[in-house]
């Protein structure tokens, strides 16, 4: 159709057509946004909620999951993500690379003292409210590898974490499991209370002064930032 | 074997050639079950080396073991060839405990470089004249070395964030050039887990890398050298190369152990093995394809899905005959742990149904990246990594046969029924992004020809000879000092493991040779010079597993 031939369209009334709205929802006012809560709702179009609770509600609906892999868990948790699984499904799975825009840190994976500081960084980048779930048996307590010399026994030891999946490593359904019942807890706004003493990071200067301080002290500035490693306190 | 191509065979060195070689800088000998082995003074290691290298051929060190005896540390150079894997010898340099000094291989290896930091940093033995003498796999302040005898794991450490400085802060290197400092990673999608790249840019350029690891580093050789040879350590290799390689990974440990204690595996429990292990490699290739598309396209939805659909398809399979999606522990010694699934014709259906979809799927990932010519320009001729440079950094697997380098275990130091299949070994010669992807690609369509004649095998097994497990005593003890190293063709390249026994019912030391270790070294030399998104692409086509790398 060359553009010098108007359609014969515009020749008719541009007002909108409404014929097939109208018989799809009938006769009266327009409800297509209704929906079964509206209706439960009655007569009346407003809800009595605390602010909190309603936060709460939103909060546990719209999850964005830090894209965070560590380890074997972590091939799991990318087919949570994906299709089959598809855990996006329950409001709770867009990744995103960044920690600045995620609420949820999923930690699939051994923690190693050298990841741990880097793990704690990433921690403190995320806005506040943050959530974590420890995927599988190494978050817990290290897991197979608890015995190792360089591994941390547990995420817990370094960040709070809301929820705990077992397995070696978990299911995605156990994951799917183990998010839903984060959700759960954020709509009821229950919080956890961290039941260990975690390790934090320091600056060098303020360390109690023993051996290892002493031996270290010509390779680390005051200011740097560390994370002490009690091995023998660990559970 | 029906390998396509016969390739000249590599001139055989007989053990007199190796001795007359090797002269009077021979001290002694210490054979392994594997190769002959010869034990040389430490400051003629170089020599050594390279004459192995030059004169005799052996241009392939796969390993280096760094060990700690009562009276001695002893470092052992693994040397075979690529054009004959079969061929090996094994350089052993003994140093004395008070004073652990040894020359350094690296001007005859390259890859000798992270290898004998990883010995210095694990075990403790200085190298002398080594380039780089940094630790490798724990952070730079840590104190002791953990597998040497008298470490006291109980002992705290202190780790510090500074090494990681924020890019921004630093924005400069040094003030005076007009380079620019970038940290990538550890916590970066494009790492593939917890790698940390230290770069430095002029402009987009990339002037150095240095890749960072020891993010992963899980113990897992004092882990595998803590259990006992019978069952306790086979649930560790599914984790080193965690992308569902597991199969492949048992297989190592399996081969080894096997070796080493003489164990019979019957012949349909090693069909079962191929079998499994191919499947293994399959959905490796296709997490490969996929994270690749990811960092390439940086497209989570398309492309990296239907890689994952794939995979899930495998996972089930294999889920039915092991039991589990990822961390498999289905192979014993001598044998696997039972027989394939019942009702066995809807299993074998199942498999042959994948099987039969395979084609249109990986005419659907041609359509999707090889042909895309947006794929194409960003993988043409970026990341070359020439085969002389691979073969000095020990790369073996698809990045070795995207170089040209024929060299694949499965037929050059056959195993399992691989023998008697009929398969073909693929190789492309572009050694960029573009042909480790194509070489990935071919090898899935290879592995389904295997599983094919597998599952034919399987079908029409008789009743009576489906044995999956030879008896093995219930307590392995090897005899003391024994040594062996043995090695696989892993998804990701050659899988070997060193086994000292000291006579107990575990190791004395376990050592892994991890493909992705060698892989990833040789990042430097194939993204310096070009562009960062470039230095992305190369990294993905590495395949890497951080697992493997750190162990």
């Amino acid at each position: 159709m060359s553009s010098d031939q108007p359609r014969q369209s515009i020749y008719d009334s541009t007002a909108p057509s409404t014929d097939t709205r109208d018989s799809r929802i009938g006769e009266g006012a327009d409800d297509r946004f209704n929906s079964k809560l509206r209706e439960a709702f009655g007569s009346t179009p407003f809800i009595l909620t605390k602010f909190d609770k309603f936060m709460n509600w939103v909060r546990g609906n719209s999850m964005f999951m830090l894209q965070f892999g560590i380890a074997c868990c972590s091939i799991e948790m990318m087919h949570t993500y994906a299709i089959k699984h598809d855990l996006d499904r329950f409001g709770a799975g867009v990744p995103r690379a960044s920690p600045r825009q995620a609420d949820v840190m999923i930690v699939p994976g051994t923690i190693v003292s050298k990841f741990g500081p880097r793990m704690k960084r990433v921690y403190d980048q995320m806005p506040e409210p943050k959530f974590v779930v420890g995927m599988g048996s190494c978050t817990i307590s290290g897991g197979p590898f608890q015995e190792g010399y360089n591994v941390v026994k547990g995420a817990e030891e370094i960040i709070p974490i809301d929820i705990h999946v077992p397995g070696c490593p978990p299911r995605p359904e156990a994951l799917v499991y183990g998010i839903a019942k984060l959700q759960e807890r954020i709509r009821n706004g229950e919080s956890t209370p961290v039941v260990v003493k975690p390790y934090e990071l320091e600056e060098f200067g303020d360390l109690p002064q023993d051996e290892l301080v002493q031996k270290l002290a010509d390779d680390i500035d005051e200011e740097d930032l560390v994370m002490r490693y009690n091995w023998a306190d660990s559970p | 074997m029906s390998t396509g191509l016969e390739r000249d065979p590599a001139i055989e060195v007989s053990e007199d050639d190796l001795e007359a070689l090797i002269g009077d800088r021979a001290l002694a000998r210490d054979d392994h079950l594997n190769a002959p082995g010869f034990v040389v003074r430490p400051d003629d290691v170089q020599s050594v080396l390279s004459d192995l290298r030059d004169e005799a051929g052996f241009d392939h060190l796969a390993n280096l073991t760094a060990q700690q005896y009562a009276d001695r540390y002893e470092s052992i150079y693994h040397l075979r060839k690529y054009a004959d894997p079969t061929q090996e010898v094994s350089v052993v340099v003994p140093t004395t405990t008070d004073d652990p000094v040894s020359q350094t291989a690296e001007p005859v290896f390259r890859t000798a470089d992270w290898h004998e930091r990883e010995a210095f940093d694990l075990v403790g033995i200085d190298y002398e004249g080594h380039p780089d003498p940094r630790r490798i796999l724990l952070p730079e302040t840590w104190q002791g070395h953990p597998l040497s005898e008298d470490y006291n794991q109980e002992k705290p450490q202190l780790v510090t964030l500074s090494e990681h400085a924020n890019p921004v802060q630093p924005d400069h290197h040094d003030d005076e050039s007009d380079t620019m400092f970038l940290n990538i990673g550890p916590h970066h999608p494009a790492t593939h887990g917890v790698l940390h790249i230290e770069t430095v840019l002029d402009g987009e350029t990339v002037v150095d890398v240095d890749p960072d690891i020891g993010y992963l580093h899980r113990c897992e050789e004092q882990m595998c050298q803590q259990g006992t040879y019978r069952h306790q350590i086979m649930p560790y290799p599914d984790r080193w190369d965690y992308v569902s390689a597991g199969l492949l990974n048992e297989w190592a440990y399996a081969r080894t152990a096997e070796d080493l204690a003489d164990i019979d595996v019957p012949e349909y429990a090693q069909v079962i093995r191929t079998m499994g292990a191919e499947l293994c490699r399959i959905a490796s290739h296709m997490l490969a394809l996929a994270t690749f598309a990811l960092d390439v396209y940086g497209d989570f939805t398309a492309i990296f899905q239907y890689g994952m659909r794939d995979r899930e398809v495998v996972q089930d399979i294999l889920e039915d005959l092991t039991g589990q999606r990822l961390m498999f522990n289905y192979f014993r010694l001598g044998g696997v742990a039972w027989d394939l699934p019942e009702p066995r014709e809807e299993f074998i259906e199942k498999t042959r149904d994948f099987l039969d979809g395979l084609p249109a799927k990986v005419d659907e990932y041609h359509d999707l990246l090889t042909g895309n010519e947006i794929f194409q320009v960003r993988t043409h001729d970026t990341g070359i990594l020439e085969p002389e440079v691979a073969k000095q950094y020990g790369c073996t697997g698809p990045v070795a046969r995207g170089s040209g380098i024929d060299y694949d275990l499965r037929r050059d130091d056959p195993y399992g029924y691989y023998d008697n299949l009929e398969w073909d070994v693929v190789t492309e010669d572009g050694c960029d992004n573009y042909s480790r992807v194509l070489v990935r690609m071919q090898e899935v369509e290879e592995s389904a020809k295997i599983i094919e004649q597998c599952l034919d095998l399987l079908e029409d097994w008789p009743e009576d000879e489906r044995t999956v497990q030879s008896n093995v005593p219930r307590t392995l003890k090897p005899d003391a000092d024994t040594e062996i190293y043995r090695s696989v063709e892993g998804a990701k390249g050659e899988l070997g493991i060193y086994i000292r026994s000291d006579g107990t019912d575990k190791p004395g030391r376990f050592k892994i040779r991890s493909p992705c270790f060698h892989n990833l070294s040789a990042l430097p030399e194939m993204s310096e010079g070009e562009y960062i998104p470039d230095l992305i692409a190369s990294l993905g086509s590495l395949d890497i597993v951080l697992g493997e790398v750190d162990r």
